[in-house]
């Protein structure tokens, strides 16, 4: 690939530090993400996914949060060492983001007209003080693009006016109206119904394509991602396990996580359910060695539990970091019998 | 508006019979003088029947009114209208008006095992609560040990609290506990949204187990269609405080009829083409759902209904058989000539004759 891409995360380590010890939450994330690419990012609650967001907008409470490692390029430039000032540029301009809760997102004593006025206020080039005026008529315009009816009188309600649809519009328009260069979107549909969840990723989606926006989905809905990402990372317990193109991660998942993940979503077709995966997501403060995922996992050998597996190539496009993909190690799998 | 179709098929050994249930609760006031109530139509004209040994699922979006079907059916609230009664003993009363015979026969498992178990106590004594009440002379470590054995959970999870556990376990221990006094019935309101899909499957798998081994009647409420299609015997749909369409669950999901039924099933995310194709024609869903404070009048669902007519606006369907066992509440299926005797001449529009005529092409 020549051109470098819009955000390129590498080797990502966070800490914890709380009384109780460190807890070791991201270790060692690699992530990227190309201009005009949509990404999904999955994994059960617990796994990193929102922490290696945050981590990117530099919005971590620190402490007790700590980067112990690793690099966070957006277009060329590494965000951790950025100073306050270049910050203030990418966040808003450069990198966007809409959170799970519209309801804790928006500011529950300012009218949406005050909080969209300070985005679009900020949105401007540094030495532009925009009249009261034209604040009124700049924040109407996000409120339009996302077909809320009657954005006048909106921009006066308060965020308790609005029903949860209507929020995560607002949040939505919000995001867009500094039109960034990179979304984030964290379960953007999550605490809404199955209809109105339809009708918020469609018109986010129907959004980004027209302004060409790059997008990272965070959810736990496998069927969301599915239907609206290019390319699939999945996450479990602060290692990116496998990454692919959603249509090869959907036909042929490889990781036994993966797999399991899979196979314990409810088919609406019928036939039962799987039992899951066992056990729960291990402990940050003493995670085990290896690959983490080496105590819920089925096939589980005895390099896993000494080793943390690199990633594996498949394909091109299609890595995971799993030992059952290593052709050298073709012998472990003959001794263990898969559970 | 009575489902007569429901009760007339006169079910073989219906546990739980529902007719025609309202629960309006008051929020507030409106107007100085004349002072008004301001109401908000939960239930509005319920009915069903749950036969013994089936899962009769309730679905609907928040704000339906499944849960306080739940609610009313174990006792925590009290019926405005309509009657409910469970194997001929009248359910009408909240919990301090039953039996203790009766309320034993109708346990609920809650949403959120993190608020429905107490912080403070050990699991112990979360399970030896109700067996202290209803069975107070059996031994009750035996009895907790039984019941810790029938959910999996080893003995060790006796002296443990409740934050010590995983959302998946927490929810098993609330599930023991409302086995613990050996009900028909049990209600689960959303069983397993609070937990992760990879844990949700052991849950379910357990309930379907217990099930069979104690013969159990469930009423599993939840919003997750695709979990529906897996646990269900039966599907009744909830829009606004009123059921849309009822319908074994296979013919539910292959053959849906009510145009919310249809909006709501092509609106799920699925995993696999094979499920793509499982689903009916997409309808994009529009508007929102109105506050059941307004609902507004005719058929609650004409401000979203794609194939809306004059008369939707006006009156509210009744429930009309469109299949063996399967019933559904629209104007669509209503007869075209009573629908028509319904509404004045000039305000009428040609009803068509079946609803396959109108649904767009995929």
């Amino acid at each position: 690939m020549s051109t470098p891409p819009l955000l390129d995360i590498k080797d990502l380590r966070v800490e914890f530090r709380v009384y109780g010890g460190v807890l070791k939450v991201l270790d060692g994330v690699n992530f990227f993400v190309n201009a005009g690419e949509k990404v999904g990012l999955v994994g059960e609650t617990g796994c990193g996914k929102t922490t290696t967001m945050k981590a990117v907008l530099r919005i971590l409470p620190m402490p007790p949060a700590y980067i112990s490692g690793g690099e966070i390029f957006f277009k060329g430039q590494d965000i951790l060492k950025m100073r306050n000032r270049d910050l203030g540029k990418v966040r808003g301009r450069g990198i966007s983001m809409i959170f799970q809760d519209p309801t804790a997102a928006l500011n529950p004593v300012f009218t949406i007209g005050q909080q969209l006025g300070a985005v679009v206020q900020h949105a401007s080039p540094a030495n532009n003080r925009l009249s009261k005026r034209q604040i009124r008529e700049k924040a109407i315009i996000p409120l339009k693009e996302v077909s809320l009816a009657d954005p006048e009188r909106l921009l006066d309600s308060y965020p308790i006016q609005l029903s949860g649809g209507m929020r995560q519009r607002v949040c939505i328009g919000m995001a867009l109206a500094t039109d960034p260069e990179l979304l984030i979107a964290d379960e953007p549909g999550t605490s809404l119904d199955v209809t109105i969840q339809d009708q918020v990723l469609r018109l986010l989606h129907g959004l980004v394509e027209k302004k060409d926006t790059s997008v990272i989905l965070i959810t736990h809905t496998l069927g969301v991602v599915r239907e609206t990402t290019d390319r699939v990372y999945v996450m479990y317990a602060g290692n990116m396990v496998e990454v692919a193109p959603t249509h090869k991660l959907f036909a042929e998942p490889l990781h036994p996580y993966t797999q399991g993940l899979m196979q314990a979503v409810p088919k609406l077709t019928g036939g039962g359910i799987a039992e899951g995966i066992p056990g729960r997501i291990p402990s940050y403060l003493d995670p085990p060695p290896g690959c983490r995922f080496n105590t819920r996992c089925p096939r589980v050998m005895d390099v896993c539990r000494h080793q943390k597996p690199p990633y594996f190539y498949l394909d091109e496009d299609h890595q995971v970091a799993c030992f059952l993909y290593d052709q050298t190690l073709d012998q472990h799998k003959e001794e263990t019998p898969s559970i | 508006m009575t489902d007569d179709t429901l009760k007339a098929r006169g079910l073989k050994d219906e546990i739980l019979t529902v007719t025609d249930l309202k629960k309006h609760f008051v929020i507030g006031q409106k107007g100085t003088v004349n002072r008004e109530p301001i109401t908000v139509k939960a239930v509005d004209g319920v009915s069903f029947g749950v036969q013994a040994g089936e899962t009769f699922g309730l679905v609907g979006e928040s704000g339906s009114g499944k849960s306080t079907v739940a609610y009313i059916t174990v006792g925590m609230y009290q019926p405005t209208s309509g009657t409910i009664t469970f194997r001929d003993q009248d359910l009408s009363a909240d919990s301090k008006g039953r039996s203790l015979a009766l309320k034993k026969e109708i346990q609920i498992v809650f949403q959120d095992p993190g608020s429905s178990l107490n912080p403070r106590r050990s699991i112990k004594q979360i399970l030896e609560l109700p067996l202290r009440i209803h069975q107070p002379d059996k031994d009750c470590l035996h009895e907790v040990l039984r019941l810790l054995d029938l959910v999996d959970l080893p003995p060790e999870y006796l002296h443990k609290y409740p934050q010590s556990l995983s959302g998946g376990e927490k929810q098993i221990v609330a599930v023991a506990r409302a086995l613990a006094t050996d009900p028909s019935l049990v209600i689960l309101d959303e069983p397993t949204s609070a937990l992760d899909v990879s844990v949700q499957g052991k849950v379910i798998n357990l309930l379907i187990r217990l099930q069979r081994e104690f013969n159990l009647t469930f009423m599993f409420i939840t919003h997750d269609l695709s979990l529906m299609r897996n646990v269900a015997s039966r599907v009744a749909i909830m829009y606004l405080g009123k059921i849309c369409e009822v319908a074994e669950a296979a013919e539910f999901f292959q053959n849906p009829q009510h145009p919310y039924t249809q909006m709501l099933l092509s609106s799920i995310p699925v995993v696999s083409a094979e499920e793509e194709a499982a689903k009916p024609a997409k309808i994009i869903p529009t508007g929102e759902i109105p506050s059941p404070v307004n609902v507004p009048r005719g058929c609650s669902f004409h401000t979203r209904c794609p194939y809306v007519m004059d008369v939707c606006k006006q009156i509210d369907p009744v429930m009309v058989e469109v299949g063996s066992e399967h019933i559904a509440r629209c104007h669509l299926f209503e007869q075209p000539e009573a629908v028509l005797n319904q509404v004045p001449e000039e305000e009428s529009s040609p009803v068509p004759q079946s609803p396959q005529a109108i649904i767009p092409g995929n």
